[in-house]
């Protein structure tokens, strides 16, 4: 394919976009989805017209069919290295630290002086490049998966923690007094008023740390994996110059990304559906 | 002060279990090096020890629990090693007037800070040129934005080694500027979002108010929308900067970097030296500690000059 044909084939879908962003349908759902879909496609078109005129290497920049080629072709080493990798070390990293922050939360909430000193620390942590404690905790619980779920548990804790102690904060006085004048306990209180309130906070904690378990668990393969996993994967990759299988696993893994987000944003919608930025407009 | 005392107190509880961590950390090399040192413990061999608890091994010889805490190499240093590497690497060599000398963390931590800020000059303008375009384009909101959205939920540091192969290819020299470019990638997000908001942040009857006063798309968006996005604009940076320290330091780390703070973190897991990691990590975290607090001062001083509450 030629680069003109490319540029008047990306011209064309920007122009249906515009087309279609402008006319009476462009609030319907088949519309929202299309018009992204089709700039994707069209910078791909772009992507593979350039590979091709300009003669790129393929141990430079392999063409995006020559990454699906490779994808199609390289599927039982790719699904090896999601198992080990997504599955076995970003899950179960993400199930812990997920789970751990929110007792956490609970835990510190019952004292107004432990959340007002663990509430800016938390925050603080959670900017940090906390990737950087990767190579520790491989030292620590060796080369297999558990380093690399140790790693995630790090990783995803304190951004759903900060979260979680600012949503349990998140029911008015009003309410809390309701909940008073029917003699609730503490339990019933937090079960039936708080964490439910709580939720869209938690929620977009739970949204954040699906990338950073992603990150952590593939930069902790960089300090040292059994010979499977897409950490592993990329940097032999990278070393041995089999450009399109290193193409394949990003694409698995911008898949993982994009999929487990779309999963958690899935359970917020069903969980979370009286919250006003859930209503249909 | 009433702010402070909550934060000191959990502050010095963590420091406490820390140093309570590292006795049972720390144990079986202490014993190690005593048994060497032809000190009796109970039991005897490294690996026996192994199968054993370190709870046994702690009860068993209490007298060696004290040698964990000073360690060469160890499992889990000390705060006060790690406070004691990090002041040998950075403030004596600066009283030595060896700053900037390659084993010192002042140069690695400039190396990262230049990056950083490369990324995070390059993220805010993509940010802001990209808000710009969706507030004012639907065509570009509707096919952009899904795959701004989309491009956080991808693991960047699969795309590092990539993007360094790609720009050392296209005859980029060095390694900052793909560094940079990793940031940037990390940063732009929270900008673009941010701003998007801010440039929407105005209200009906102020954008009909300019409309009243015939004001031209250009006068409507430099006095009125622009000034507007200012508080959104700062909260983002704030969280900006630290995505781009964190996009230096991953963009360092799986790269094969010599110089930058996640290069030390790298050279520290190399040659077993887990003091310079802990140090460099302590470093990273001042780094990200100090810009944030810039940011915030600046964001003070802007809404103060422009006359809104800060």
């Amino acid at each position: 394919m030629s680069m003109t044909t490319a540029i008047v084939f990306w011209l064309l879908a920007w122009l249906t976009n515009a087309q279609l962003a402008r006319s009476g349908w462009h609030n319907h759902r088949l519309v929202r989805i299309f018009v992204p879909l089709l700039f994707g496609a069209s910078i791909l078109v772009l992507w593979e017209a350039a590979v091709a005129s300009f003669n790129v290497s393929p141990v430079i920049l392999p063409a995006p069919s020559a990454i699906g080629a490779r994808f199609l072709a390289e599927t039982a080493t790719l699904w090896e290295d999601f198992v080990q990798t997504v599955l076995k070390g970003a899950l179960s990293g993400y199930l812990i630290g997920a789970s751990a922050a929110v007792l956490t939360a609970i835990a510190i909430d019952r004292s107004r002086f432990l959340t007002a000193g663990l509430l800016p620390i938390g925050n603080f942590v959670a900017a940090l490049p906390i990737v950087g404690i990767a190579p520790i905790l491989v030292s620590w619980f060796g080369f297999d998966w558990h380093s690399k779920a140790a790693v995630v548990v790090v990783m995803v804790f304190f951004p759903i923690l900060v979260n979680t102690v600012q949503g349990l904060a998140e029911a008015s006085a009003m309410q809390r007094d309701l909940m008073r004048t029917y003699a609730a306990s503490y339990w019933q209180t937090l079960l039936k008023l708080r964490l439910p309130a709580a939720m869209p906070f938690v929620f977009n904690g739970l949204k954040i740390a699906t990338t950073l378990a992603l990150i952590g668990a593939i930069v902790a393969e960089y300090f040292g994996s059994p010979t499977r996993g897409m950490g592993f994967r990329i940097s032999t990759g990278v070393g041995s110059l089999s450009i399109d299988l290193v193409w394949a696993e990003i694409a698995v893994a911008a898949l993982t990304g994009s999929a487990a987000y779309g999963l958690v944003a899935l359970f917020e919608k069903r969980m979370t559906f009286w919250h006003p930025s859930q209503r249909k407009k | 002060m009433k702010r402070f005392l909550p934060v000191l107190a959990v502050l010095m509880v963590l420091v406490a279990i820390w140093y309570a961590a590292v006795a049972p950390m720390n144990i079986r090399q202490s014993l190690d090096i005593a048994e060497r040192g032809g000190v009796a413990v109970v039991p005897e061999g490294a690996r026996v020890r192994s199968e054993t608890s370190v709870w046994e091994l702690m009860a068993n010889n209490p007298g060696e629990i004290a040698g964990g805490y000073a360690l060469d190499r160890p499992r889990l240093p000390t705060p006060v090693q790690v406070g004691q590497e990090l002041w040998k690497t950075t403030g004596e060599m600066a009283l030595r007037g060896r700053a900037l000398s390659k084993r010192s963390l002042i140069y690695h931590g400039w190396i990262t800070l230049q990056s950083t800020l490369m990324g995070f000059a390059l993220g805010t303008l993509v940010g802001i040129l990209g808000a710009i375009g969706i507030v004012y384009s639907r065509t570009m909101e509707m096919s952009v934005m899904p795959w701004a959205i989309i491009s956080q939920t991808v693991p960047i540091v699969a795309l590092a080694p990539m993007i360094i192969v790609l720009s050392s290819q296209v005859g980029i020299e060095g390694r900052a500027m793909p560094k940079a470019i990793i940031s940037a990638y990390l940063c732009f997000f929270p900008v673009l979002v941010g701003m998007v908001k801010g440039l929407r942040s105005p209200t009906a009857e102020q954008l009909d108010l300019l409309h009243t006063y015939s004001a031209s798309g250009w006068a409507t968006f430099f006095k009125l929308r622009l000034p507007a996005s200012v508080p959104y604009l700062f909260t983002s940076l704030k969280i900006g900067i630290a995505a781009a320290l964190v996009g230096t330091i991953v963009g360092e780390l799986p790269t094969g970097a010599i110089s930058g703070l996640g290069a030390r973190i790298l050279i520290g897991d190399q040659f077993g030296t887990p003091l310079a990691i802990w140090a460099a990590l302590f470093a990273a975290a001042i780094l990200a500690g100090i810009l944030v607090t810039l940011i915030g001062w600046l964001q003070g001083l802007a809404m103060r000059r422009m006359g809104m509450r800060s």
